[in-house]
């Protein structure tokens, strides 16, 4: 296979950012566009790997899934569930509005 | 007042146990000892607990291993098994026992921030499995150690409260990213600890302070509570002085959990009884990529003593080639990453965890604030490169290929398996360098990483242990056996542990 | 209006989240799947929750409903059980992925292909499905007032892990009424199999795609209800026209039906698309579906709503309209049955429930269930007019009694007096009432028939309805022949 140089821009830092919802700074998008090349061409090194006929290893060890029965345990309490949450208004949890 | 082993030249002789016993304070003896000292009723589960912080208020200021100090629980822990000592109940099986935890493992009504801002003030409500194993045990939590802002990293330099120190040389790193609780062990602020090792977390501080480090087989021990960096690599791991100690704990962390789907269903066993010296059938294999480019000669060449050492005790050793290592770091990295963009999107501020005030903001704005105030740069340069790699058009070319790539290197490890028993070589390519010195070239520090991803790519377990010194720091040696068999990796460890010095040197401090 | 003309250049397909009600615990963890009507935030566990650290294991008989589910509408199940993660940010997802599955980069979801046959007019369609995946359902979020206005989310997280299954259709269907009337078989389906009580509230949710020939795809998400999607589509095709009309071009995009103020409004344009970044949640391992297990529940598969529509047919006599109504919906369906087990005259129990009884429930929009009838009640009642006890106008009167009040009727006549009044005396009494307030009338009725009627009804009026009627019409035309005579 040819090697073909990719390259990230700073456009699609921006937009892979938004993707992600980490707003960053003019300076941090230009570092890391420039720090992002070099890594994705350092990664690019397993392009030089045949893997047509290669099936992917999402786990490297034999497991065996299991599925868990219908039975309710108990839940946490409202207080507990809700202790950590930014801002709460009666039981609720209160989010940034939506729109 | 009991005077301290007199320390030499860098080191502290941490002297043959029989000899000092009656003048070692608590918190230098070993879990072996400790057990069996609370057990006969000779020490106080309390005392150990003093005597640890005694040690952790005398040596931490020039260490910080630890993030959160749990003192009080740990005191009304230990006045627990004190009782039960003297009501002649049944003890659990690591009783007075101080460990610490790395603070990605979340601990009910105790605050765990994986090092970072974004978990400001998070208590989870609900203990990790493994805590709730080591208290059933009787062992005492003692505290919640720095590491790598959530575990990304080799060097502990990530962390949001600041790095932390090696203990036998403070201008340099300890190791990462479980380098709080390598760094407490070493330094004798905990009996034990327990890391996490996705790409090395365990093995790489274990081999930077000089103790040891077992990364299980994946899915030996429950993943339940530790907070997911890649969760396909991820695993639980002990930290020790010593092999013994870190088989011991080994006992109560591997259980089948019903509640981690990849968890293994094995039967539990004593792995101390694995701890016998012969290794006269033993077929070592060293994958010479293991001291090829990017590994420091010295490295190498203390290496090379402990095989001859092996040797000479009855194994056989051959050297092999590993041509997919070559993949492994890229494979490692894009896999990991993809796996932590999603594994931490859940990070928005709302249920918990760092938030601007958002009132009348718009649910984009807030989140976009949060997670860059609060999320550190080394984790937003593998959130974004991992969304990167998972987005469209990239599935394929990245993580895809990466995943095939996984397959030709454990193809590749089970071809080595079908001839050696264990492969061996370096823990870390370099000795412990200088606190900064790779920080601001991410590429640099993950190349630090070549020699430990291999094993979380294939699943299998992996022990560093020490193996000696480069010009005063510490170097670890790395064994590697087939995924379940921790019992080899244990013995030869032990073997190789009673056939060198310098498992009785301890850092000056 | 749209709404009713089959439209050649429209094609609606649809996706359907539907609950799996008759599960105890939620998808991914042991908490109680029972959220409705309770405080909220009180069914939540670290996993549901989205805690970090905590892990999801998956509900067994979660798995056995989406096979029943896909048996019943001869979709081909997949041998593996394969979850993904689907990466989106949105308040109402704790985790900001929802576990979900894909048919695409080495996924696959439960099961793919099959169909729904449903009544289209006076033909049969197939409404093809394209698959069916389990998956957890979001938070519910609470705005102030409209969604656009809201200065804050309250955010409820009870729902968020509940079993769903999600079932897509092809873009086949050509009317908002076509797709009420699949959504209704496919309720009718589940119900049917009892995996799913479309009828509470949000059990069954729905999203739809529209396109215009020439047009992009349009999606509107959160329809809630099936009364709301003929309202969603019909607008939104009445939308899309006025632009196309306009000469502007209908971009792809994704909009959101208001159910306050019942339009639609952009969400987000294709600029801003979604890349869901979907991937194998690896914190599950993957099952292999066995054979055995299908056929275990191919055995145990009930009757569907078509095979007992051709049963009620053939059983009950039943005309076809009738036997579709009461299969179209289960507990409807149910109460026939039941009626029929204790009173033998299929069609005239059918008569009762397809008219009156219906009509009261679809107006005041209750479903039989939560209806205090039951079908002796009704079968009482039947058997009260059949006995000339009471008329069938004055059943009509005792009918939505039942169904507040949960009584029988022998009660409700009792106390209502509303037993019919068949003393010759008593309806002469009415009758000379009627004769005396109505001079003008009386005159007419010596000339005219239809006047005799009017005095009829006026007498019957009287009597609130409970005179016999035959016996009044005869009083009343002797008291005309005696005023005639004299
Ligand atoms: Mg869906
Ligand atoms: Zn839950």
């Amino acid at each position: 296979m040819e090697k073909v140089s990719k390259k990230i821009t700073k456009k699609e830092v921006e937009h892979i950012a938004w993707l992600a919802k980490i707003e960053l700074t003019e300076d941090e998008k230009n570092l890391f566009t420039e720090q992002f090349n070099s890594i994705l061409e350092y990664f690019q090194v397993i392009d030089e790997v045949a893997t047509d006929k290669v099936l992917p290893s999402f786990h490297a060890v034999d497991l065996t899934g299991v599925l868990r029965e219908d039975i309710v345990e108990p839940s946490l309490s409202r207080e507990k569930a809700l202790a950590n949450a930014s801002k709460k208004d009666k039981g609720f949890f209160k989010s940034p509005k939506i729109f | 007042m009991q005077t301290l082993p007199k320390r030499i030249k860098g080191f502290s002789n941490r002297l043959k146990s029989f000899e000092v016993n009656h003048m070692k304070k608590p918190h230098s003896l070993s879990a072996k000892e400790i057990i069996e000292k609370v057990r006969g009723g000779e020490l106080k589960a309390e005392d150990c607990v003093l005597s640890i912080f005694n040690r952790i208020e005398e040596v931490e200021g020039r260490i910080h291993a630890y993030v959160t100090l749990t003192k009080e629980l740990a005191l009304q822990k230990a006045r627990k098994i004190d009782a039960k000592v003297k009501n002649g109940e049944v003890l659990g099986r690591l009783p007075g026992v101080c460990i610490a935890l790395k603070d990605n493992l979340c601990t009910e009504g105790i605050l765990t921030s994986c090092s970072s801002r974004i978990l400001d003030g998070f208590i989870p409500p609900y203990n990790a499995t493994v805590v709730n194993l080591l208290l059933k045990e009787d062992a005492i939590i003692i505290g919640k150690t720095n590491m790598d802002e959530f575990a990304m990293g080799s060097s502990t330099e990530t962390s949001y409260f600041g790095a932390t120190k090696n203990p036998w040389d403070s201008s340099r790193v300890p190791g990462g990213s479980s380098g709080g609780s390598a760094a407490a062990v070493s330094a004798e602020e905990a009996v034990l600890a327990l890391g996490s090792d996705t790409g090395g977390s365990v093995r790489c501080p274990a081999s930077f302070c000089s103790i040891v480090g077992l990364k299980p087989t994946y899915g030996l021990v429950s993943r339940y509570g530790l907070i997911a960096y890649a969760n396909s690599l991820d695993q639980i791991g002990p930290l020790s002085r010593n092999v013994y100690d870190c088989a011991l704990l080994l006992n109560v962390l591997a259980s089948y959990d019903p509640k981690d789907n990849t968890s293994i269903r094995v039967p539990s066993q004593d792995y101390t009884q694995f701890l016998v010296d012969d290794i006269s059938d033993l077929k070592i294999g060293i994958p010479k990529e293991f001291f090829g480019e990017g590994i420091d000669e010295r490295v190498s060449k203390i290496i090379w003593e402990s095989i001859y050492t092996l040797e000479k005790l009855g194994a056989t050793y051959e050297e092999l080639s590993l041509p997919t290592l070559r993949y492994t770091l890229a494979t490692y990295y894009l896999i990991a990453m993809s796996e932590a963009s999603s594994n931490l999107a859940r990070y928005d501020g709302i249920r918990y965890g760092y938030s601007i005030d958002y009132d009348s903001k718009n649910w984009n704005e807030v989140y976009s604030k949060n997670r860059r105030i609060g999320f550190g740069s080394e984790v937003k340069r593998r959130i974004i490169l991992g969304t990167y790699a998972l987005s469209t058009g990239y599935y394929e070319e990245y993580y895809l290929k990466a995943l095939k790539v996984r397959t030709l290197i454990r193809d590749d490890f089970n071809k080595a398996f079908k001839k050696f028993d264990v492969l061996v070589g370096p823990t870390m390519p370099i000795p412990p360098f200088k606190i900064g010195e790779k920080i601001t070239d991410p590429l640099s520090l993950y190349l630090t990483d070549l020699l430990t991803v291999p094993v979380n790519l294939i699943g299998s377990p992996a022990i560093s242990v020490p193996c000696g010194f480069v010009d005063d720091m510490p170097i670890g040696m790395q064994i590697i056996s087939p995924a379940l068999r921790e019992d080899l990796l244990l013995k030869v460890a032990h073997i190789h542990e009673q056939n060198n010095k310098f498992k009785d040197y301890a850092p000056k401090l | 209006m749209a709404n009713n003309t089959l439209n050649k250049n429209v094609k609606i397909g649809l996706e359907i989240h539907c609950q799996l009600t008759n599960l105890n615990t939620k998808l991914f963890c042991s908490c109680s799947a029972d959220y409705r009507g309770k405080p909220s935030n009180t069914h939540l566990c670290p996993v549901c929750l989205g805690i970090p650290g905590s892990l999801p294991v998956g509900n067994k008989d979660a798995v056995k409903d989406a096979i029943l589910v896909a048996l019943a509408l001869e979709s081909k199940i997949m041998n593996r059980l394969v979850f993904f993660r689907k990466n989106y940010f949105y308040p109402d997802m704790p985790k900001n992925f929802q576990i979900s599955q894909y048919d695409k980069a080495g996924g696959v979801p439960i099961a793919i292909g099959g169909h729904v046959t449903i009544q289209a007019g006076n033909r049969k369609k197939k409404v093809e499905i394209t698959r069916i995946q389990i998956e957890e359902d979001p938070a519910k979020l609470l705005h102030q007032g409209s969604i656009d206005i809201s200065p804050y989310t309250l955010v409820d997280y009870n729902r968020a892990g509940i079993a769903l299954l999600e079932i897509v259709t092809e873009p086949c269907l050509k009317s908002p009424k076509e797709a009420r009337i699949f959504l209704q078989k496919l309720r009718a389906i589940l119900e049917h199999l009892g995996v799913s009580d479309g009828k509470l509230e949000g059990a069954m949710r729905c999203d739809a795609n529209i396109s215009h020939i020439g047009g992009d795809r349009v999606e509107i998400k959160n329809i809630s209800s099936f009364k709301e999607v003929e309202r969603a589509l019909t607008f939104e095709i009445v939308r899309q026209k006025s632009l196309l009309s306009r000469g502007i071009k209908i971009k792809m995009e994704t909009r959101h039906w208001d159910d306050v103020r019942k339009l639609t409004i952009s969400l987000r344009t294709k600029e801003k698309e979604q890349d869901y970044r979907y991937f194998p949640e690896l914190d599950i391992v993957p099952i292999t579906i066995l054979k055995e297990e299908i056929e275990k529940l191919r055995r145990k598969m009930p009757e569907l709503p078509d095979a007992r529509w051709t049963r009620f047919m053939e059983k009950y006599k039943l005309p076809t309209y009738d036997a579709g109504v009461l299969t179209n919906n289960k507990a409807l369906g149910d109460f026939f049955e039941e009626c029929v087990k204790i009173y033998p005259y299929p069609k005239k129990v059918s008569n009762w429930i397809m008219t009156d009884l219906q009509r009261w429930l679809h107006e005041k929009n209750v479903e039989i269930s939560k209806s205090k009838i039951t079908p002796q009640a009704l079968v009482s009642m039947i058997r009260l007019i059949d006995k000339g006890i009471i008329s069938g106008k004055i059943a009509k009167r005792v009918l939505p009694e039942l169904i507040i009040t949960g009584k029988s009727p022998e009660e409700i006549v009792e106390e209502q007096q509303l037993l019919r009044i068949s003393s010759r005396r008593e309806i002469e009494k009415l009758a000379d009432k009627v004769l005396e307030n109505n001079p003008q009338a009386v005159k007419d009725a010596l000339v005219d028939e239809k006047a005799v009627h009017y005095l009829v009804g006026q007498l019957m009026k009287l009597s609130k309805g409970k005179a016999d009627p035959q016996l009044s019409n005869e009083i009343m035309k002797e008291k005309l022949k005696s005023f005639l005579n004299k």
